[in-house]
């Protein structure tokens, strides 16, 4: 049986722009790109060149550290463009694409009595082994290991957060075949956490998990909060994690040969005109998606959520594991004695903003920091909306003192950038708590 | 609003690097960001932040600190009046308790705003918040009696002993409006202590009969000394007991009214910005020390209701103010609660078995700030343990 968990400490920002039901769809893009700066500590060998006619499912660049790891394209076509910025290093794999996408095709046949081994081979080739993320430190799986456990967060929590329940729609057969993969790959139990207050009918189907059960407000969507509260992770243990959409994709791929990376995202934010869900591919080009849909120019485009999402062009290309764009105004304004006389509500947990606290319900929320960096001051803050059992401000501070020990000593492995995104969002001092613990998992993972 | 930014944009490149008064850098930007929040967005990460910021916190606290100062105000020129014989008004009162008090607050920031605008320009970082808070507690917590230059030497010396030399705000060990009344209890202790320094009266003025401007706690202490028992009458000249609680005694300017501050007190825990761990974990200390002496019993010190050591001297005002300064005090949760109560337990010791200091809180603060950070280091490594253990089971 599973665990039931209740998650105290937490917010919900709740911002103006929520996505309506509906699910449209709309002309498929011209171009889509992989963009390899989307995988944490990623060099690419390219394995394609400009011009080059590719399907769906064919290799465009592979891992450098780990050859075996392919990136492959998720439309048929030709590739248009291999973006480079500094030192050459590669940006993005643009791919001009087909008007019907043609695939190229697997023998997944009989899949279900595969060995671990088959299976692991199959999704390196297809390409869809980089959805699964490894913990510690939040990069790509390696092949080579057996995690202790596999999980899998059921919802998402995050502001404006698409509904799986609509996304996920109509896959249902497909996630149940990928829990079945899973389920091979990892000497442990496969973990799916659901929320009690949310809607979790696609899992019907699924089989053979531990199915744990959490309430209360985000961060408790959060694949990393969850492995903390039911099995955390301790030095020298990995543990694996995918999100829901991406087992779709791999129980696809294994039921079909093709590998389909159609995907249902919601694209939300106080500056879409209708926010509202769409159905695409992984590394759509979204002008498509924004053209006449944006309610002003001097917009903040995220490739994910307001959170932990990746700026991006109004022209830009959807981040390889995001299934949601937010878009915000921009907060590039100044503000007279905007610290003392705020001239518009703002998201905030300080009851020094009594009515952005408590008689605000939904906000609109911008860029704007809302004040410049400062020292640590405040303290017992983060505790606020941290729920696992990790000193966050400690942490951080060992971080910034380098101090390697410590930093393993206070939880390191548990985390990664998103699950300290919310100490970010409060820190009185504005300090950039997602980019601090970056460097510090970076300079863990070369120690270790 | 814009023909503000206007000139204030106009006003930027002289002050920026490669213009005239670059020197005035720092300055110009604290100014400017008081002015206005900066135009800046986020870039990574988050890309959404809380509206709240240091400014806001800090000038919260300054809020907080209003209703003592005004009421200490008010009451210096009542206890002047009252020991010259004199009825005025509550607004005289107050005019003269304004005009002794203004100088000491002005003299407070300035030299203390100097030295960190100074600091900020030379280190190359902006000016931070934390001395508004700082400037203010100095001039609350000294007598009236005391002269300009010390209060401007005090403040000098907390905020580049007591702050900078740690590396500014954030980093101190100690509170810094602590170490300026310490500077000066220590170094010019006749000033700071006795029964002269609280209510200032010239020479040659006279006062009505009986007149004392003698505190409790000094009274205290030296019927203690010459073993005389406790009774009501050792409150300080005059008063009943529920005078301490209204603030109706002589005392450093702002820390006698146990009413104005606990509104105060409130509005720091309503607002979040004081920790109400510490302020009650302080009290219950008191207390708990209190309530051991009086079941010894033996001297006037001993026997002194418990509560009574609550609401004379700076008790409450240490408690609400000085104890919650963030940055000294402890940093982990559970360390609040360890280090309000040491400090509650350590004032009342330290009130009444140390004859050479009557007041006790400012002793106890600083100490505590110094054990602050092992008991942040136990609580830390109570964290680690648990995790080591995990691994192990």
């Amino acid at each position: 049986m599973g665990q039931n968990i209740k998650i105290k400490r937490g917010l919900d920002i709740n911002l103006e722009g929520t996505p309506s039901f509906d699910v449209h769809s709309v002309d498929s893009p011209a171009t889509f790109a992989i963009k390899p700066t989307d995988v944490k500590g990623l060099v690419p060998k390219m394995n394609v060149k400009q011009g080059d006619e590719v399907k769906a499912g064919d290799c465009l660049f592979t891992d450098k550290k780990n050859e075996r790891i392919c990136f492959t394209a998720p439309v048929s076509g030709e590739i248009a463009e291999i973006v480079r910025g500094d030192r050459r290093a590669i940006l993005a794999v643009k791919i001009l694409a087909d008007s019907t996408v043609s695939f190229t095709s697997f023998n997944t046949a009989g899949y279900i009595s595969k060995t671990a081994d088959e299976l692991k081979e199959l999704l390196l080739t297809s390409g869809l082994w980089p959805f699964i993320v490894q913990r510690p430190f939040g990069v790509l799986a390696d092949p080579s290991v057996t995690p202790k456990a596999i999980h899998v967060s059921g919802f998402d929590s995050a502001p404006l957060a698409a509904d799986l329940s609509i996304t996920l729609k109509g896959e249902e057969a497909n996630i149940a075949a990928g829990f079945e993969v899973l389920k091979k790959l990892t000497s442990g139990k496969v973990h799916l956490n659901l929320h009690t207050s949310k809607d979790s009918s696609v899992y019907g189907s699924v089989s053979g998990v531990e199915r744990n059960t959490f309430s209360g407000p985000h961060p408790s969507g959060l694949v990393g909060v969850q492995i903390n509260k039911i099995d955390p992770i301790n030095k020298g243990e990995v543990v694996w994690t995918i999100k829901p959409q991406h087992v779709a994709f791999i129980g696809k791929f294994f039921e079909t040969g093709n590998v389909d990376l159609e995907q249902t995202i919601a694209i939300a934010g106080s500056e879409v005109t209708k926010p509202a869900y769409y159905k695409t591919r992984v590394g759509a080009d979204i002008s498509g998606l924004l053209s006449n849909n944006l309610r002003s120019d001097n917009v903040r485009v995220i490739s994910g959520n307001v959170l932990t999402g990746t700026k991006i062009a109004k022209d830009g290309y959807l981040g390889l594991y995001d299934t949601q764009i937010s878009v915000i105004p921009e907060g590039d304004h100044y503000e007279l004695l905007g610290w003392l006389f705020p001239s518009y509500p703002r998201p905030t947990i300080s009851s020094t903003l009594p009515i952005s606290k408590f008689l605000k319900k939904t906000f609109k929320a911008n860029t704007n920091p809302h004040g410049e960096h400062r020292a640590f001051v405040v303290t017992g803050q983060y505790e606020k909306v941290m729920p696992m059992d990790i000193m966050p401000q400690q942490l951080i501070k060992s971080i910034m003192a380098k101090d390697l020990e410590q930093m393993e000593n206070l939880g390191i492995y548990e985390v990664i950038e998103e699950d300290m995104a919310l100490c970010e969002f409060v820190c009185t001092s504005k300090i950039d708590v997602q980019r601090v613990l970056s460097e510090g998992l970076e300079l863990m993972a070369e120690e270790s | 609003m814009k023909f503000l930014r206007d000139q204030v944009d106009k006003l930027k490149p002289t002050f920026s690097e490669g213009g005239k008064l670059s020197f005035l850098h720092s300055t110009f930007d604290a100014l400017e960001t008081f002015l206005f929040v900066p135009n800046h967005t986020t870039h990574s990460g988050g890309h959404i932040r809380d509206g709240i910021d240091l400014k806001r916190t800090m000038f919260i606290v300054v809020i907080a600190l209003l209703p003592a100062l005004m009421f200490g105000m008010w009451n210096l020129g009542y206890q002047f009046h009252r020991a010259v014989g004199m009825e005025v008004s509550v607004l005289e009162n107050f005019w003269y308790g304004m005009l002794q008090t203004l100088p000491i607050i002005i003299v407070s920031y300035g030299v203390g705003l100097g030295i960190e605008m100074a600091f900020a320009q030379f280190k190359g970082h902006p000016v931070n918040e934390g001395f508004l808070v700082t400037g203010l507690l100095i001039p609350m917590v000294m007598p009236a009696d005391v002269p300009l230059w010390m209060v401007g030497l005090a403040t000098a010396f907390a905020v580049v002993i007591g702050k900078e030399v740690f590396g500014g705000t954030g980093m101190n060990l100690l509170n810094p409006a602590l170490t300026a009344r310490m500077f000066l209890y220590i170094g010019y202790t006749p000033e700071m202590s006795g029964d002269k320094c609280w209510v200032p009266i010239a020479d040659g003025v006279a006062t009505v009969d009986g007149y004392s401007g003698a505190t409790t706690l000094g009274n205290l202490s030296m019927a203690s000394g010459e073993g005389k028992p406790w009774s009501d009458s050792l409150l300080s000249w005059g008063t009943t007991i529920m005078d301490s609680v209204y603030g109706t005694i002589p005392g450093s300017i702002a820390e006698t009214s146990v009413i104005a501050i606990l509104i105060g007190a409130a509005l720091l825990i309503v607002t979040g910005v004081g920790s109400w761990k510490i302020m009650l974990s302080t009290v219950l200390g008191g207390l708990f020390m209190g309530g051991i002496l009086n079941m010894v019993g033996g001297n006037a010190w001993y026997d002194m209701p418990a509560w009574y050591h609550l609401v004379i001297g700076g008790f409450m005002f240490g408690t609400v103010f000085m104890t919650t300064d963030p940055v000294s005090a402890a940093q982990t949760e559970r360390g609040k609660w360890i280090y309000g109560f040491f400090i509650g337990v350590l004032t009342i010791l330290i009130r009444v078995f140390n004859p050479g200091y009557p007041e006790g809180i400012m002793m106890a603060i600083l100490l505590m700030n110094v054990f602050a950070p092992l008991i942040d280091y136990k609580v830390i490594q109570s964290n680690i343990k648990m995790r080591l253990k995990r691994v192990k089971a």
